[in-house]
């Protein structure tokens, strides 16, 4: 009875429009729309690599090789199932094209390549055409970034190795790119054929080799995927097929937008603040009417349920509008992200995402209305005689309370269930919550220090109405601090980790960083190398070690993963070195390191860190597959390894006996000074052509550029979450207007200059932003110093130019919000204000 | 006329303000019979207006005890009053307080909708129609004037026939002539249903059209014109 009666007095109420709701529904629908897009994008890059996902595999299945070809019977099972098997070989060089060098990620590819997919050069000549030898020269295609860093013109001559090959074409599209691992140099592409005689590839080498294989139609790819890995246990051999072409891409884009979707949260949770607001200021329109149902016989829960259901419905239409903003956004600007990405895509409209964002904003609208309309039980109908509210700023009753917490409680769940992360979720959301809790206190303290300066503030009038403002209720100084303080919060955050994490990578490393990193040195070139630079001045260290690669398959003969669960030291293969004895200054941190002239079973030194994390003692055994073949060795030491300088570090060491058969290669940093480095390369490329050079500020500076692409992710997330805190603060100017349009009349009517009371405006809302801001950085600056301190390990400091932005911009945004509502109020006719209020 | 309908014994009402506890009421004894109408007159700030609201519930006696139609009025809840007040009480306002995103059908309705009526909108109009708004129902408050406002209102207060009748300063924000025959209305339909009426006004001719008057001064009933019988 109550509720359907309820229906209908909340249809009444809903004549009233949408005015005083716009800020409502704005607020929510921009904070579902930037979650529903962040899904939607998302979405459309899983299904751009579930469709390609054979194009970016290069096959329908692609069985990887560390180091090492196909054996034959590995070979013959592969032609047994696919219609086509191409071979690939992928691996790190130096291009040299007279004094200039650089880093390529090499692909040396057969007549087959590529399967699937289409490579595209320019100009566009097919691929075989491209590469085949022509002359004495065999081909080669390029990445545009390499060519010009060599001052290359299609048709000239560069080398690889100690082979010379002709640029034929630039490398446009490489259909299976995506699939690939991070690589610090462009892509160059030869026939592996082309590669013989120029010493690359030689045993010890690192490089991977690929077989891309397609299948017959029809195939089972699971039942297929068990047989390979059965007959091939213990070989080392890597299984990917086209159902997760890229999966490091998928998993990247899948943490990446549950990450933004998280920060999308934050954003809905500053709408939250807006609603809350929005709420509140329409229920204390409608005290009169909620007095007068009260008089005429309502009882609470008709009165309850008539406001739940408007706003029920109008929640409803922001969330909708939010939705269809956040599908259509996409789409529209589909062209310029495909263009952009360097992956497939396929945007349409994902319902998944989109309901996942809806039930997000539903659930936030309902935790952010709920105590405002509870406030309704409240006004009694003495209301309509006297100023009656009872008990305007007391908690709500406990069902409001338990219904909140328990919206809370699904919208965290919910949060997690979705992006799969609990450890994420729980921390973003903890931060969001740690967040508004500081700003929560900090504005009830502004409040009532304003109130109480107003009071001291004698003889300096500006100031005292300013404050007496701030300290009343008129100003909103909750929702501003709350709002605009939890976005700018969110991006002062962004930027201490960023402005921390740049200058961990390229401020402080370079200092203790070596110069050069050279792999693939020969077995018999070590010596000739070490020699070479120890005759030269400029270089002052010099530290080589063997290195092989290999898979940390069991740990006390278990399979890793099952102990150590998805640790960096056991997902993919790692370096592995050996060594008779311990390095110069090394520190044993527990247990013995074996004899020098050890020839006994296998012995391993450990990183004692990545041991704690992973809770390895001494005497567990580790089997590590190497080349195919297992080697199982006991743990009798733990050393302090530190991967932070940038120098040569490894997980696992053994005695030389245990691994010196293997074929390998050695791996070298060397220190210089920065005039020299040129030199240095110049001299050692010369004398070992197949040597490979990575410059450490190269790499660097390439793994500064992707995290720049994160930090810039992370703020056009952050920048949605200010939107709405402007959102907000527009709000609150907005509902503050009357009260300042009166107080203006008031003081003109007293006899204050328009210029004064402009002047008290600007001062109240810029000590508001002000306020908001400083909050903000402390905020900001605590979640910089944890991330900085706790995850990356690294000193924090404060980042002066981002935190004094972060300031600034608080002032701005409210000294803006709060003169475009000043205007009215300045030019207002006092008689006219003060006859309307009769 | 031989069953009291109000009876106040000691009733008092004290309010927490900001600066402190206030007195509005004390010692406030009074019975009013069925059907008798009450004029309460007194100055600004006397507790014409407080008694009014204690008497229908809309403020509870923080002494004494009230009984409305043998109903303690002091120990019911919130909700319980509301329900009272829709079953027995209809209430004039000064303001008029009408519901803006009503209809003038849909604001005298709505007494009869909370009350569970299948009829109300039927009633609703023939409420209407004997205050001369008939033609008026579907108009919003904004688009009529302070008289027929208040003629809706009292439509309002009247439709569902309430045995009680409380009405607040009912034409102290009209003019004259809408004022006499806003208060015509009343009386003849506090006539009509048999209705007890209480009456706040600060017009000595309007309380001279009540059966009893009621003076109140500094929250208490002024023995002096405690019950001056009107003739």
């Amino acid at each position: 009875m109550s509720l359907s009666l309820a229906s209908k007095f909340a249809r009444r109420e809903l004549r009233g429009g949408l005015r005083g709701f716009r800020l409502f529904l704005a607020c929510l629908a921009l904070g579902v729309a930037a979650i529903a897009a962040v899904g939607s994008v998302r979405s459309g890059i899983e299904a751009g690599l579930e469709r390609e996902g054979a194009a970016i595999l290069g096959g329908d299945v692609e069985l990887e090789l560390i180091y090492r070809f196909a054996t034959e019977a590995e070979r013959a099972w592969m032609q047994a199932q696919a219609t086509a098997v191409s071979e690939i070989a992928d691996f790190r060089s130096m291009a040299v094209k007279d004094d200039e060098r650089a880093l390529t990620q090499l692909k040396a590819v057969d007549d087959l390549y590529p399967l699937v997919g289409t490579v595209v050069l320019d100009p566009a000549i097919p691929l075989s055409e491209a590469l085949a030898p022509r002359g004495d020269l065999p081909g080669a295609v390029m990445a545009r970034a390499l060519i010009d860093r060599l001052g290359l013109t299609l048709g000239d001559t560069f080398t690889l190795g100690t082979k010379s090959f002709k640029l034929r074409a630039e490398l446009v599209i490489e259909p299976d790119s995506a699939g690939a691992e991070f690589a610090l140099g462009p892509r160059t592409m030869v026939l592996r054929n082309s590669l013989e005689g120029s010493s690359l590839l030689a045993q010890g080498s690192r490089f991977n080799s690929k077989y891309r294989l397609t299948l017959p139609e029809g195939t089972a790819i699971d039942a297929l995927e068990i047989d390979a890995k059965e007959q091939f246990a213990g070989s080392g051999l890597r299984w990917q097929d086209a159902r997760n072409g890229a999966p490091q891409v998928a998993q990247f884009v899948d943490r990446l937008s549950a990450f933004l979707i998280l920060v999308g949260l934050s954003g809905l949770a500053v709408g939250g603040v807006g609603v809350s607001a929005a709420v509140r200021s329409y229920l204390s329109r409608k005290t009169e009417v909620i007095a007068t149902l009260r008089a005429l016989g309502a009882d609470r829960a008709t009165i309850f349920q008539t406001y739940f259901i408007q706003i029920g419905i109008l929640s409803l239409l922001g969330v909708t509008i939010g939705v269809i903003l956040g599908a259509a956004l996409p789409i529209m600007v589909a062209p310029i992200l495909e263009a952009r990405l360097p992956i497939p895509t396929a945007f349409t409209i994902f319902p998944a995402p989109l309901i996942e964002a809806g039930l997000y904003g539903i659930l936030t609208a309902f935790i952010f209305t709920l105590w405002p309309l509870a406030r309704t039980d409240r006004v009694r109908a003495a209301t309509l005689f006297r100023d009656a509210w009872d008990g305007a700023n007391r908690l709500p009753s406990r069902p409001f309370i338990l219904a909140t917490l328990g919206a809370i409680a699904a919208l965290v769940g919910m949060a997690g269930w979705f992006n799969g992360s609990w450890f994420l979720t729980l921390w973003t959301l903890g931060s969001i919550a740690g967040a508004l809790a500081p700003l929560a206190i900090a504005a009830f303290l502004i409040r009532i220090t304003a109130r109480a300066l107003s009071h001291r503030l004698r003889g300096r009038p500006r100031f005292r109405w300013a404050m007496a403002a701030i300290g009343g209720t008129g100003e909103g100084a909750g929702a501003v601090v709350l709002s605009l303080g939890l976005g700018l919060s969110v991006l002062a955050a962004v930027g201490q980790i960023d402005g921390n994490l740049r200058q961990a990578i390229a401020g402080n490393l370079p200092a203790i960083a070596p110069s050069y990193f050279f792999v693939d040195i020969q077995k018999d070139q070590i010596e000739g190398y070490t020699k070479r630079l120890e005759d030269d001045p400029a270089v002052s260290r010099i530290d080589s070690a063997p290195m092989l690669r290999g898979v940390l398959a069991k740990i006390n003969d278990r399979p890793a993963i099952e102990v150590a669960g998805d640790h960096w030291v056991v997902t993919g293969d790692r370096g592995i070195t050996y060594a008779a004895q311990p390095k110069e200054g090394a520190l044993i941190t527990a247990g013995e390191w074996w004899a020098p002239d050890y020839s006994g079973p296998p012995l391993i030194s450990f990183a004692q860190e990545e041991a704690e994390e992973m809770g390895l003692n001494l005497g567990d055994t580790i089997t590590i597959n190497v080349l195919g073949r297992d080697i199982t060795g006991t743990i009798t030491s733990f050393q302090e390894v530190d991967f932070s300088t940038a120098g040569i570090g490894f997980v696992l060491t053994m005695n030389p006996s245990a691994l010196a058969g293997a074929p390998h290669s050695f791996i070298s940093t060397v220190y210089a000074e920065p005039e020299a480095e040129a030199q240095i390369l110049r001299d050692l490329a010369t004398a070992y052509p197949n040597i490979t050079a990575i410059r450490v500020k190269d790499a660097i500076d390439r793994v500064a550029s992707v995290l720049a692409g994160l930090a810039a992710a992370t703020s056009y997330g952050a920048a949605a979450t200010l939107i709405t805190g402007f959102l907000v603060l527009i709000g609150a100017a907005a509902a503050g207007a009357d009260a300042r349009t009166y107080e203006a009349a008031m003081l003109k009517t007293m006899g204050a200059s328009r210029r004064m009371i402009a002047a008290s405006f600007i001062l109240r809302a810029a000590l508001l932003g002000l306020a908001a801001g400083a909050i903000a950085l402390f905020v900001g600056a605590l979640g910089g110093w944890a991330v900085s301190t706790f995850v990356m390990e690294t000193e924090y400091q404060v980042i002066w130019p981002s935190a004094l932005l972060i300031i600034a911009g608080g002032i701005t945004a409210t000294v803006l919000a709060g003169l475009g509502f000043a205007r009215r109020a300045l030019q207002a006719r006092p008689a006219r204000v003060l006859r309307a209020r009769e | 006329m031989n069953n009291p309908i109000f009876t106040l014994k000691d009733a008092a009402l004290r309010l927490n303000g900001n600066a402190g506890p206030v007195d509005i009421l004390h010692g406030i004894f009074l019975e009013v019979m069925a059907g008798e109408s009450i004029g309460l007159i007194g100055p600004s700030g006397s507790g014409k207006s407080s008694l009014l609201m204690v008497m229908g519930g809309l403020e509870q006696a923080t002494g004494g005890s009230v009984h409305a139609m043998g109903e303690d009025l002091t120990a019911m809840d919130e909700d319980a009053l509301a329900r009272f007040r829709r079953d027995r009480m209809g209430i004039v306002f000064q303001s008029f307080h009408l519901i803006p995103t009503m209809t003038a059908l849909e604001n005298v309705a709505t007494p009869l909708e909370l009350a569970g009526h299948a009829d109300a909108f039927d009633r609703a109009a023939e409420a209407l129609e004997i205050v001369g708004l008939g033609p008026r129902a579907g108009h919003y408050p904004a688009q009529m004037s302070g008289g027929e406002q208040q003629r809706v209102a009292l439509a309002r207060a009247t439709a569902p026939r309430p045995a009680i009748l409380l009405a607040d300063e009912p034409t102290g924000n009209l003019d004259s002539a809408n004022g006499e025959a806003i208060m015509d209305l009343l009386f003849n339909l506090r006539d009509q249903y048999g209705s007890t009426l209480v009456l706040v006004t600060h017009s000595d001719a309007l309380a001279q059209r009540c059966d009893r008057i009621i003076t109140l001064r500094d929250g208490r009933i002024d023995d002096a014109a405690k019950s001056s019988a009107v003739a």
